[in-house]
């Protein structure tokens, strides 16, 4: 690992500051995808600004319309949330299938949104419910922040603060997991809000999480596993490796879609 | 360098030590307590959890000046002096072990399990929560049957 500096803002704007001031700076949050890079030499910081004394960034607050985490809250307490699994069991089953209980107990949102990996599960649940993510100077909409892989639409001087989830009424994730690694294979998140449906798959693409408007659309018909049955997603763009080529995760995204579109109505309630 | 202070099994200590500095080469490198292993380095075998201000933590996988003015326990701050703590006592009755290499993080995970999800665990819940901790000898058989016990016996 290179040698840093560290800081340890309390507030956002101090963090900010030490950002805008730090080009080769990073943000430190639960830090269990950044220092890994670290060891590695591909993350080389100059500067880590550790968010944890930063006042104000944790907690999930629940209101009628939407549900809004702050950036720095840990995969374990909005997996735990009680007010979460009443309105929205289906996101807060999401951080609970991230890592073990002790990368639980430590990895952040915020850092999540922030890093993008393309395997990572809450790009799909922010994509896959139409979020906001609110950061220290303006609210970007899910559409527009996921840029690539490990690319957001993040500016070197923002801070993400909140992420604010709308209820939906149906929603959930299934994930087809890397046996070894518990990272997404591939997975899907689905929700139906009203009128709006949407279908969004991590793992798969080899330009990070995406949304798939041929399964929107036929689950605007009718919101059932049977109105996705015969549909196919290709195989062009997605990612091939030694854990499974672009066939077969083209496959599971179709195979998980359904079985997350099942898993909704069930826990989102009856279809209305 | 810099001076990092925390308390680590009810004492107070301090090294200096550079920034780059993990929590487990603290513990291992500074206070000699080298009951902390570290098997993958890559925050996924946990041999090196300990707990950090009652959480279970990676120790690999985090900075030293970030448990900063925390209470830190080890492997060795769980017995009572010459008893040993009963998660302990269960690995040793079950032999949840055979090279011991990943016990120490077996055993801080197991109290954390107990901390977090009540003494009366079925396997199913003792095999998912063991996620974060690789052991390459015993095929996790007798870890489960010590969890289970020692999670019984420490309700006292």
């Amino acid at each position: 690992m290179y040698a840093f500096k560290f800081e340890r803002p309390t507030t956002v704007r101090q963090a900010v500051n030490l950002l805008a001031k730090n080009e080769e700076g990073k943000l430190l949050a639960g830090g269990h995808s950044l220092i890994p890079v670290m060891k590695l030499r591909l993350a080389s910081p100059s500067v880590l600004i550790d968010l944890s004394k930063v006042e104000g960034l944790s907690g999930v607050e629940v209101t009628p319309r939407s549900v809004v985490i702050g950036a720095m809250t840990k995969h374990k307490d909005v997996a735990n949330s009680k007010e979460l699994q009443a309105v929205m069991p289906g996101l807060a089953a999401v951080p609970g299938s991230i890592g073990d209980p002790h990368v639980r107990q430590v990895g952040t949102i915020g850092g999540s949104l922030a890093n993008n990996d393309p395997n990572a599960d809450y790009p799909a649940a922010t994509l896959g419910l139409g979020a906001t993510i609110i950061t220290s100077k303006r609210k970007i909409p899910a559409d527009a922040y996921f840029k690539g892989m490990f690319e957001t639409a993040l500016e070197p001087d923002e801070i993400i603060t909140k992420v604010s989830f709308p209820i939906a009424k149906k929603a959930a994730y299934q994930k087809f997991k890397h046996p070894a690694s518990g990272f997404a294979l591939v997975g899907v998140f689905v929700s139906k809000r009203g009128s709006e449906i949407r279908v969004a798959v991590t793992g798969a693409g080899a330009n990070g999480v995406f949304r798939v408007p041929s399964f929107e659309e036929a689950l605007k018909k009718r919101f059932s596993p049977k109105s996705l049955e015969g549909l196919t997603h290709t195989a062009a763009g997605l990612n091939s490796d030694i854990h499974a080529s672009a066939e077969y995760r083209a496959h599971l995204i179709g195979v998980m879609a359904r079985r997350a579109v099942a898993a909704a109505n069930e826990k989102g309630g009856a279809e209305d | 360098m810099l001076p990092v202070s925390m308390t680590v099994n009810g004492k107070a200590v301090t090294a200096t030590v550079d920034p780059r500095t993990l929590l487990v080469q603290y513990l291992r490198d500074n206070l000699r307590l080298t009951g902390t292993h570290v098997g993958c380095d890559t925050s996924q075998c946990g041999a090196c959890v300990v707990h950090v201000d009652g959480a279970a933590r990676k120790s690999c996988t985090m900075f030293a000046w970030q448990a900063e003015g925390a209470k830190v326990t080890t492997i060795e701050g769980v017995a009572n002096g010459e008893k040993l703590h009963p998660m302990q006592e269960a690995f040793r009755e079950h032999h949840g072990l055979q090279c011991g290499y990943c016990t120490p993080g077996m055993i801080m995970s197991a109290i954390d399990m107990v901390n977090r999800k009540g003494n009366d665990l079925d396997d199913n819940t003792i095999r998912h929560e063991l996620e974060g901790n690789l052991c390459r000898c015993t095929g996790y058989h007798n870890i489960v049957k010590a969890i289970s016990a020692g999670a019984r016996a420490m309700k006292g």
